[in-house]
């Protein structure tokens, strides 16, 4: 059992991780125009020194024992309502740490890279206050110590997300894309409040502790409830089947922040609130079962439109899906799986980051132009882009010894401790990457040259590339680092817990297998796309290409299944509300009027008149009376 | 003497004062039909205070007596300036405050 450390000596500063960048963000979007010139770096600045203290607290960690090391602090007494209690309490624990770590550490390299690509951009100063908005309420989001604040770190993502998808908000598929991300993302919020609800009413309390050491007591359908909950929530902000959607056109922001969403916030906030909520999942198991399908089918949808798609981005935001598919489905694998979805979380983490960044380079050689097929022959006019986004290439299709073989293989080595289809249906997902992946390589950086008549391709800015090569060098290392010196397992194990269980294939078979299915991909791709020439105009295709080209008719089933019936409910509401509602209230006020209209011709003003009913008045009462008495 | 003949009294004089408020035009006879009926019912009061043995009737009739002095004052006071502006006392006549 862990014990719950006072944040003392450099765990005192838990707040501040999170108040610099808020401080940060607080400044440049108060500041206004002032903030103009100097504005940015201190974004930079901002963000760089929460990276730093994450480190001395990661090295501080180091030094205690496994047991000891979940550090908390709590600052005030936030809701205090009857029997109801949420505290501004901050939780640091070895998965909170490794998530500061990603989310500072990545976000100060994109807020680095941000400076070369955004630097001619008129609202520089916006983006990176809202840059640091994000990384802010990414960090309350992972550092919460009850699901309440961790709710206002989540809502806090969901905004800044809104805002910076919707940064160029003059063109109208951006302002529209930013919209679609904020709603499609309150769905799973509504799921998440919901959940925190069920909880209270259950267990009489939100924070981790209490929820999490009376878990088992409740019954299993409750437990059930509240994980679908939680993963209609983590479906949401993770975009998971079937709450998907937004993701690609969330690509409608500036690169830098697809490269933030995708890597280091935002999407693996779902893997974060399943991974956390282990004590709920681990009984729940017909919610840990939905969870492990909902991560598969996504598996294969963010493959296949990644395979399809001709935009460098969109076919990016597919492979994002498809690898958070795989982390979900790991962590529904129970405590065979957690330690998994949060290591492959994290090496994806810098991967993606690479290969956003890298496809941002591109395109800003390439004048803002996300068309692959024209472009080709990339790897001599942008060497570094070229070597940075091969590592990233070979970590997400898991070749060895890239970062993404060690995490992803042992994602599919744990499925098949769980059951064979899972395994077998990952390594399939495994081949769909190499496929896409390759593609996407191939019609970017090899071939031959399909540029348009006026673009000169040229190299980016050094403050473009040096983050290139350091998340190059991340996903290099990284996998091996964390596995062999790191020991993630057993980092993570007081936390989510961990357990080795009996696989039914060895684990070199399995590594064959996936490598094999990735060869498999990486040779289609290499048949398709380098052995025959890419048009420029897209070919008509198959009907899943052009299923996939379509993004699978989410949109379309989306459009059926939701947002026809809302549109035809509200505009039924909207008749109701004119027509019954106002009809009713207006009607009593045209009674009323026409009733005083009429009324309103007995003030002649001829006195006598006046005088003659007052008398007839008179009259009435006295006969009245008079029968009154004589009955 | 029968004090229900008083009664009877004064109704037919409350009856002769109603009807003059209705027909007549000119204000100050409306105004005397109206201490008419007021008197009339006076009378009625003084009647019943005899009738019933007590004093709380004749009470009610100074008071009655006191309203009607100031109801007078005000009531001509009215006339008097309606009278300067129109020339005319007639009842029918200032008939601008109506719908």
């Amino acid at each position: 059992m862990t014990e719950l450390m006072p944040a003392e000596g450099v765990f005192s500063l838990i707040w501040l991780l999170i108040a610099l960048p808020l401080a940060g963000a607080a400044v440049l979007l108060v500041g206004g125009r002032r903030t103009n010139a100097w504005g940015p770096l201190l974004g930079v600045l901002t963000v760089s020194a929460s990276a730093v203290l994450g480190i001395v607290m990661l090295l501080q960690m180091m030094q205690n024992s496994p047991e000891q090391r979940t550090f908390d602090q709590t600052l005030f007494s936030w809701v205090f309502v009857g029997g109801f209690q949420a505290d501004m309490a901050f939780q640091l624990d070895q998965l909170s740490m490794v998530f500061v770590l990603l989310i500072t550490i990545v976000g100060a390299l994109i807020h680095v890279y941000s400076l070369g690509y955004m630097s001619h951009d008129r609202d520089k100063r916006k983006f990176f206050g809202y840059l640091n908005l994000f990384v802010a309420a990414m960090l309350i989001l992972v550092l919460a110590n009850n699901y309440l604040l961790l709710y206002v770190g989540w809502e806090g993502v969901g905004l800044a997300s809104y805002l910076l998808i919707g940064f160029w908000q003059h063109k109208p598929s951006a302002a529209a894309a930013a919209k679609k991300a904020f709603v499609i993302n309150r769905i799973g919020d509504v799921g998440m409040s919901l959940a925190i609800m069920l909880m209270f009413v259950t267990f009489g309390t939100v924070s981790f502790q209490g929820v999490f050491g009376v878990a088992d007591q409740a019954s299993e359908g409750t437990l059930n409830a509240i994980g679908l909950l939680l993963l209609l929530a983590a479906c949401g902000k993770s975009a998971q089947f079937p709450l998907q959607a937004w993701l690609l056109d969330a690509m409608e922001g500036p690169t830098p922040v697809s490269a933030l969403i995708h890597a280091a916030t935002m999407v693996t906030a779902g893997v974060y609130l399943i991974a956390r909520s282990n004590a709920i999942f681990d009984v729940a198991t017909v919610a840990a079962t939905t969870v492990v399908v909902v991560g598969v089918v996504t598996v294969f949808i963010g493959a296949i439109i990644g395979s399809a798609k001709d935009d460098i981005k969109k076919s990016l935001a597919g492979s994002t899906m498809s690898q958070i598919g795989y982390m979900i489905a790991a962590a529904g694998l129970g405590p065979i799986g957690y330690v998994f979805a949060i290591f492959h979380l994290l090496t994806h983490g810098v991967f993606k980051a690479g290969l956003f960044l890298g496809a941002g380079s591109v395109m800003h050689g390439m004048n803002d132009n996300v068309d692959m097929r024209r472009y080709g022959a990339l790897r001599k006019v942008m060497i570094v882009t070229y070597v940075t986004f091969a590592a990233g290439w070979l970590s997400i299709m898991g070749i060895p010894p890239f970062s993404g073989f060690f995490s992803k293989d042992e994602i599919i080595h744990a499925a098949f401790e769980q059951s064979v289809l899972t395994g077998v249906l990952l390594i399939i997902g495994a081949g769909v990457t190499g496929f896409y992946m390759t593609r996407m390589f191939i019609m970017t950086f090899l071939g031959k040259a399909r540029w348009e008549d006026d673009v000169h391709p040229h190299e980016s800015p050094k403050v473009m590339t040096v983050p290139l090569v350091l998340l190059a060098i991340g996903s290099l290392f990284l996998g091996m680092a964390l596995l062999y010196w790191g020991n993630i397992e057993t980092w993570l194990e007081p936390v989510v817990g961990y357990e080795a269980g009996e696989s039914p294939i060895s684990t070199t078979a399995s590594i064959a297998l996936s490598l094999l299915a990735v060869g498999l991909g990486v040779l289609v791709a290499y048949l398709m796309y380098q052995r025959r020439a890419v048009p420029i105009e897209a070919p008509h295709g198959s009907w899943l290409t052009r299923a996939a080209r379509n993004e699978l008719y989410g949109n379309e089933v989306n459009d059926v299944l939701v947002v026809q019936p809302t549109y035809y409910t509200s505009r039924w509401l909207v008749w109701f509300d004119n027509k019954g509602v106002d009809g009713f209230v207006n009607g009593s006020a045209a009674f009323v009027g026409g009733l005083s209209g009429r009324m309103r011709r007995y003030q002649t003003g001829f006195a006598r008149s006046y005088a003659l009913s007052m008398v007839g008045g008179a009259v009435l009462v006295v006969l009245a009376l008079v029968l009154v008495r004589a009955s | 003497m029968n004090p229900s003949s008083y009664v009877v009294l004064s109704a037919l004089l409350f009856s002769i004062g109603a009807i003059g408020v209705l027909v007549r035009r000119n204000a100050i006879v409306v105004f005397m039909s109206v201490e008419l009926m007021l008197n009339a019912a006076n009378l009625a009061f003084v009647s019943f205070a005899r009738m019933n043995g007590n004093l709380d009737g004749q009470v009610v009739a100074f008071f009655v007596m006191v309203v009607a002095a100031a109801e007078v004052v005000v009531g001509l006071a009215i006339i008097v300036t309606i009278f300067r502006t129109r020339r005319s006392a007639s009842i029918d006549e200032p008939n601008l405050l109506k719908y």
